[in-house]
């Protein structure tokens, strides 16, 4: 008789997290901040049709890196939740907390249960009435309450100390637009208008708060 | 609840009603049920008129809400933003009605969501067709809910008027259009004073001349409630989007209205 063939799971799981890590560092960055206005969302994305910020609802924005298709598929899933929940409800009673649970607990089983777990990293960020809030869901399910700034991608690190660096309470959306791009790009590269992807939920632009920032727009911002 | 995740077979796409139905079954699975029609009085909504002017469409409906004899509701709205660029006005029974605007828009805005893109304003006037086609069997018991859609065409610059029947035929007018029970007075007061290119303004007059009318002839319509202030809704759809005229405004046109009637009388 033969032995089925062992693998400790320490092992399967180092794999699977590997190789996770590995498809989402393929991709390029995405940084989240708030400002006086509300949320900015900066992602390094030069195609002006396959979007890693979208709306969600009202007040809910999503961000994603890694393999589009799979990203794409939780935004579809994200936006379905909170309609359902809308209609079913009331506009009000849709959040962005539980939002980044189901996506978290999604992820979670998708990677102790799957042979591939999905090489995404998530944001969820939402305009509260009190406090923003940004929620970063990585692809084993881990999440994250990010105050102030947030992320995403393989160079997640780096970005993080150049945005920390920088970061002020309530500067304007020029302001934030210019040090988020210069933390994506780093001290070897510039990122132009057409090399970003911009979005802001902000306050006063009614009851839908989600915007995408034209290239024209940000050029001048960036200027 | 949990991520509504579908595999692509079964995938609903932007189809909102259509996810209703496979995560909860919503308001449709209500939709089925008996066959004659029913034995207490349905609250009703009447009068609804749209007509363009120069720059694109106005709506206006009157308040009033009736079941059988009764006045159910004074303060009824009947106009409603379907999304940024379209309005959407209900005459019949009111809570479907109600709640076919609800998920009317809720659509609209799914659908802009999960494609990226608006939906063509031909295409939302489709979509209503098929809310109003599932809603035929109610309609059969009684129930009917006749709507009136309008909006602002932004890919060829024109206001755009869709007129519905209870087995959803919807077809454009070219000019005006206006439904419920004083459905018919009023289209007779606004053919009288279209023109082409009506600027907003008697645009404005002649909705509320139209409603004015309406309500004279027909019980179901209300007009002018000068001591509770209740006054008809206004909403203009032009290339800067949807904005409901604000009440002080409709209720001073009123007031020009009534006086301007008062002096023809006046011997």
């Amino acid at each position: 008789m033969t032995m089925p063939y062992y693998v400790a799971p320490e092992q399967v799981m180092k794999d699977r997290a590997e190789y996770a890590q590995k498809g989402i560092a393929r991709g390029r960055s995405l940084v989240a901040t708030t400002y006086d206005a509300g949320i900015a969302i900066v992602a390094e994305n030069p195609s002006r049709s396959l979007h890693k910020i979208s709306e969600i609802y009202d007040r809910i924005a999503f961000g994603g890196v890694g393999k589009y298709n799979e990203y794409d598929q939780l935004r579809v899933a994200g936006v379905r939740h909170a309609d359902t929940k809308g209609y079913a409800y009331s506009r009000e009673d849709v959040d962005a907390r539980s939002l980044a649970n189901l996506y978290a607990q999604y992820l979670g089983n998708v990677f102790t249960h799957e042979m591939k777990p999905l090489e995404v990293e998530i944001l969820v960020a939402e305009l509260g009435t009190e406090g923003d809030q940004m929620y970063h869901i990585a692809y084993e399910g881990t999440i994250t309450d990010e105050e102030h700034y947030a992320v995403l991608g393989g160079d997640a690190e780096t970005i993080t100390e150049r945005v920390a660096a920088a970061w002020q309470t309530d500067w304007d959306l020029a302001g934030a637009l210019k040090a988020a791009t210069k933390a994506l790009a780093g001290p070897d590269r510039t990122l132009g208008a057409g090399d970003l992807e911009v979005a802001t939920l902000s306050r006063g632009n009614g009851r839908r708060t989600f915007r995408r920032v034209s290239e024209e727009e940000l050029a001048q911002l960036l200027a | 609840m949990a991520l509504p995740l579908f595999p692509p077979e079964s995938d609903p796409g932007p189809d909102f009603v259509g996810l209703l139905r496979l995560t909860s079954g919503g308001s449709e699975a209500a939709a089925r049920a008996g066959e004659t029609t029913p034995p207490f009085p349905v609250t009703h909504a009447t009068t609804v008129v749209a007509l363009r002017y120069a720059d694109g469409v106005i709506m206006a409906g009157d308040r009033r809400a009736t079941a059988g004899n009764i006045i159910a509701h004074h303060a009824m709205d009947k106009v409603f933003p379907a999304d940024r660029f379209s309005a959407v006005a209900i005459a019949g029974t009111a809570g479907m009605a109600i709640e076919m605007v609800r998920i009317f828009q809720v659509q609209l805005e799914h659908y802009e969501k999960v494609e990226g893109s608006t939906l063509s304003l031909e295409g939302k006037a489709n979509q209503l067709a098929q809310m109003v086609r599932q809603h035929l069997p109610m309609a059969m018991q009684g129930l009917a809910v006749v709507p009136l859609f309008a909006g602002y065409d932004t890919a060829r610059g024109i206001g755009r008027i869709f007129n519905y029947d209870v087995t959803g035929g919807h077809y454009e007018d070219a000019d005006f259009q206006a439904t419920g029970s004083g459905g018919r007075d009023a289209r007779s007061t606004i053919k009288l004073g279209f023109r082409e290119g009506l600027p907003l303004d008697e645009a404005l007059n002649l909705a509320i001349k139209s409603l004015y009318d309406a309500a004279d002839e027909d019980s179901a319509t209300g007009g002018p409630d000068l001591v509770r202030g209740i006054y008809p809704v206004i909403a203009v759809v032009d290339a800067e989007g949807y904005r409901q005229v604000p009440d002080e405004e409709v209720a001073e046109r009123f007031g020009d209205l009534i006086a301007r009637l008062q002096a023809e009388r006046a011997p």
